[in-house]
């Protein structure tokens, strides 16, 4: 201890001292690159990992079979006499037309042979799939309130293919439910989001109330 | 350049700030939320086509309408259905938890025998054709070997085409012994029978169109008889509407009626003939009823020329005052009651059903019946109903030797012997006639049980559970691994009521004849079948005159049979109503004078001292030592829990109060002024005894119950059906014994003495 101090003492004081550490510049480049990689990964890379790309079981074409029904899209997705939803046609519903292969198509060759004729529900990806014990009533929004299905799910009906459908690896619901944009700004790309304060929003923007819990959650 | 741990320290700092500026921390705080709730084990509803079907709940002898929700497969939600006559939209919450039963796990899933030791639930599964080969071999034996006489059967209920086909069974077989629980049905139609002339009768009430209620104990608001018919018609009170409510305890019914009044157990019997007293002196009588379609109002004269004192002779002593004295009640109280009763519209006055103990009591059931009768309000609306039981269009019996004479032996349970000749079912004697005899000439060798639960129900359990053990085999038909089940040697489990085809006429207490279908509204879950379709098999199998009795494949078959025309409409609305109105007094009365008798000149009166056949008020002696036991305790009954065969399904259990059942501690009720005498505090342990078992109860302090009475909820204490039923409370009919009516043999106890004292 004693040496040290006399090294010091003994020092010369004119001498400019040797630098210490580093620049603010050089502290200030580190936290930029701290701050852009965190950023940057967090915007562009995050949502890579979080989300995966589910092929659908088979593809739709819904503009073909708009061309063949009578009713526009209560032809398959309609209301049951005790005004619930059907939702997705189910195979007994499809059987109907799709007995056995009538064209040229791979999807409805893959659909005739792998689910009609083993009698299997076909796994439809469903882009609104929301929790258990969450409820949406599509009847008050389109007999209620006489809102087009466009209104909500876009132009699908003039769509002949399935648009790419994303699942979030931790809840397993589809990427549609938080919206495309990580950053929820803007408006949606494919359908309206569909987290809790997405209905809140809407509904105090059209009704002057947010509604109440058990409208949904039951 | 120089870098340095600042520098590191300022990464960590870009990466933090850039981190929270990013989606990472709150979208992966919501994604990780929702995960949580989507783990594998999670309970999830079913989604999927929503169907609603219509079936009756048999769950209960009330015989509700239902409609049932389902989604694909599952019933997901049982309600009342609005448009059946019985309960008009209302249940009751066994109902509404019935789901509980086809779902959880006490159910019976296949045919089994018993492998370990009565009543330890050790069972192994057999298939049906080796149920039915065992069963119906056994049977064959004894009645082979001329003990066919020794075959019982306990049914819940002897309404309905399966307690007809258990009738019709043991009448093709050849024994006597079809044994109904006890149940206030014994009273009422024996009652019914005295007075009016017919036997098996139904009797009920017309509460829906009744203007002022007296309820003699009933729990019209407590869930017993048919809840939903009660309920409803309560519903529809209104304050020109009075129900009158007379209970030592303030039970719900109490509670929401208009009046109560806490007169002194066991003395509602003086009550009625005081409030006969005060009508008959002040002339509020019907004097038409009376004068043309009555018997024994005043005295009479029989054929020998000797003078009989009539009912209004017998309630000249009953005063005001003296009631009052009897009852606790002040008199004018009751003259009040009595005179705001026979001048209000559609008066009618109820005991018997839904009184939680299975109190028979001949008297006091005839006085009330004829309060009924004095204001005229027999087979009138609003009033006392009598009807019989719909007549089923079936070929008659096929009787061998052997049948002909195993019918004509006496019964086991001695109803309808010369001891008790106009008693109908003596399930509370069987016991003591099995304990009784000696083992090589037991009076029961087999029995056959259905949709009842003796061993969990019988009161003075203990004596019944030996009883019960002493038989040689026992075959069980529940759905559901019951107290009763686990004595059985083989079980052929029935459906659940929602898979399942059965008839429910009669329901307990209604005063209109409906009769309601219950039908399959999902596919049976588990390898069961229905009990009429296993007798048939049974019967087919035994051969010879038994087998000719029963010449159809199935139940259903049987059931469109037995209905003939009108099983059309049963099946396509549910329920049919048969008569619009009921018999009227010019053709109702069915003994030799065509009218109502106030003096039962039929009734039998060996046993009684003084062979009055008046409804002569007889204070019943209840079990115990006066002077030991100093407290009484009562049943009773509570909405919430189910008390009958059936055990308190968990979501029932989880609506009882924090002051009726703690975790597994039954609370018992005290006033605080007995409690204080005793040195008890709310919460306190304490060793309840009676003359029939003692039990460790939890002490509730309730103004609501009478110094010296102590009150403990029927229906908790289990020890089958599951872990998540069995062992929660004390079965009260553990600690309860009956007494027996000299002349009808039936149970008149409505109570016990007992005593409490700090554990």
């Amino acid at each position: 201890m004693s040496t040290q101090t006399e090294n010091t003492s003994n020092a010369p004081s004119n001498e400019p001292s040797p630098k210490k550490g580093a620049t603010g510049w050089v502290i200030f480049a580190f936290f930029v690159i701290g701050f852009g990689f965190s950023l940057l990964g967090g915007w562009v890379g995050f949502p890579k990992m979080l989300y995966t790309e589910v092929p659908h079981p088979i593809d739709f074409n819904h503009a073909l079979h708009m061309n063949l029904v009578y009713d526009g899209c209560n032809s398959c997705h309609y209301f049951r006499e005790d005004g619930s939803f059907s939702g997705s046609p189910t195979l007994n519903e499809c059987r109907d037309c799709h007995g056995f292969v009538m064209g040229i198509n791979e999807n409805e060759e893959k659909f005739v042979e792998e689910y009609v004729l083993q009698d299997k529900e076909v796994p439809w990806n469903i882009f609104s799939k929301q929790p258990d014990c969450v409820y949406f009533s599509h009847a008050p929004h389109v007999n209620g309130a006489e809102m087009d299905c466009a209104a909500c799910h876009g132009d699908i009906g003039d769509s002949e293919s399935l648009r790419s459908y994303q699942e979030n690896r931790l809840t397993g619901y589809s990427r549609d439910i938080w919206g495309w944009n990580m950053s929820r700004l803007g408006e949606p790309e494919h359908a309206p989001r569909m987290k809790m304060m997405d209905c809140v929003n809407c509904h105090v923007e059209e009704t002057d109330s947010q509604g109440s819990c058990f409208q949904c959650h039951k | 350049m120089k870098i340095d741990r600042r520098c590191f320290l300022s990464l960590a700092g870009g990466l933090v700030a850039g981190h929270l500026l990013s989606p990472v921390p709150w979208k992966v705080t919501d994604d990780l939320s929702i995960w949580t709730q989507n783990w594998p084990w999670t309970p999830v509803p079913e989604t999927g086509p929503v169907t609603w079907k219509n079936t009756t709940c048999t769950m209960c002898p009330g015989g509700c309408g239902i409609k049932v929700r389902i989604i694909k497969d599952r019933v997901i939600k049982i309600e009342g259905r609005e448009d059946h006559p019985v309960n008009r939209g209302s249940l009751c919450p066994l109902g509404y938890a019935s789901i509980q039963y086809l779902y959880g796990p006490s159910r019976v899933k296949s045919p089994m025998k018993r492998i370990g030791e009565r009543g330890s639930g050790n069972y192994e599964p057999i298939t049906w054709e080796e149920a039915i080969t065992e069963v119906s071999g056994k049977l064959g034996d004894l009645r082979k070997s001329g003990k066919s006489h020794t075959v019982a059967c306990i049914s819940g209920s002897d309404k309905g085409t399966i307690p007809h086909l258990f009738k019709r069974f043991l009448e093709a077989y050849g024994s006597p012994n079809f044994i109904r629980t006890p149940s206030a049905k014994d009273a009422h139609e024996t009652a019914a029978y005295l007075a009016q002339g017919k036997k098996a009768q139904n009797v009920g009430f017309d509460l829906e169109n009744a203007g002022y209620i007296v309820s003699f104990g009933c729990g019209l608001l407590d869930g017993c008889g048919s809840p939903g018919y009660q309920f409803s018609s309560y519903s529809r009170f209104d304050k020109d509407h009075t129900l009158v409510q007379v209970e030592p305890r303030l039970s719900n019914t109490a509670a929401k009626a208009k009046k109560w009044m806490p007169a002194k157990p066991g003395t509602d019997g003086a009550l009625a003939l005081g409030m006969a007293h005060v009508i008959i002196k002040k002339g509020l009588y019907n004097r038409n009823f009376i004068e043309n379609h009555s018997f024994g109002f005043e005295d009479w004269t029989d054929d020998d020329g000797n003078i009989h004192m009539g009912f209004k002779g017998l309630v000249k002593g009953y005063t005001p005052s003296m009631v009052s004295e009897i009852t606790g009640l002040a008199a004018g109280q009751i003259e009040s009651l009595a005179t705001d009763f026979a001048r209000a519209q559609h008066p009618v006055a109820v005991c018997g059903y839904n009184e939680c103990t299975v109190s028979s009591d001949i008297d006091k059931t005839l006085a009330v019946h004829a309060l009924n009768a004095l204001v005229g309000n027999i087979n009138q609306p609003g009033g006392m109903i009598v009807f019989s039981d719909p007549e089923y269009n079936l070929p008659e019996v096929e009787k061998d030797q052997i049948a002909s004479d195993g019918t004509a032996k006496p019964r086991a349970d001695r109803a309808g012997t010369a001891e008790y000749p106009q008693t109908r079912y003596l399930l509370n004697m069987l016991p003591e006639t099995i304990m009784g005899a000696n083992g090589n000439d037991l009076p029961i060798e087999a029995l056959l049980v259905t949709d009842a639960n003796p061993v969990y129900t019988m009161e003075d359990n203990e004596t019944a559970q030996e009883a019960f053990a002493r038989i040689p085999f026992i075959v069980n038909f529940s759905s559901f691994m019951d107290e009763t089940a686990q004595f059985a040697d083989i079980i052929l489990p029935d459906h659940h009521f929602l898979e399942g085809f059965r008839d429910v006429p009669a329901p307990d207490g209604v005063g209109k004849p409906v009769t309601s279908l219950s039908a399959p509204v999902v596919k049976p879950l588990y390898n069961t079948r229905n009990t009429g379709d296993v007798i048939i098999s049974i019967a087919k199998s035994l051969g010879g005159t038994i087998d000719a009795s029963f010449p159809w494949n199935n139940y259903e078959a049987f059931l469109k049979q037995a209905y003939n025309d009108q099983y059309t409409d049963l099946s396509r609305s549910g329920y049919v109503v048969s008569a619009d109105k009921p018999a009227p007094w010019e053709s109702a009365f069915a003994n030799e004078r065509g009218k109502y008798e106030f003096y039962p000149t039929m009734r039998h009166t060996a046993g009684n001292d003084d062979k009055s056949k008046l409804p002569d008020f007889r204070q019943v002696d209840i079990p115990g030592d006066k002077t030991n036991d100093a407290l009484v305790l009562i049943p009773y009954k509570s909405p919430r829990i189910a008390s009958g065969a059936i055990a308190n399904p968990p979501f029932m259990t989880k609506t009882i109060d924090a002051d009726m059942l703690k975790h597994e501690r039954l609370f018992i009720q005290v006033n605080p002024e007995t409690a204080g005498k005793l040195n008890l505090k709310q919460g306190d342990a304490a060793v309840v005894k009676t003359p029939s078992g003692e039990a460790t109860v939890l002490v509730d302090l309730f103004e609501g119950i009478m110094p010296g009475i102590i009150a403990m909820p029927a229906g908790l204490g289990h020890t089958a059906y599951s872990k998540f039923i069995a062992g929660k409370g004390v079965n009260v009919n553990a600690l309860l014994k009956p007494v027996f009516d000299p002349t009808f043999g039936l149970n008149k106890a409505w109570g016990i003495r007992a005593s409490l004292q700090k554990a």
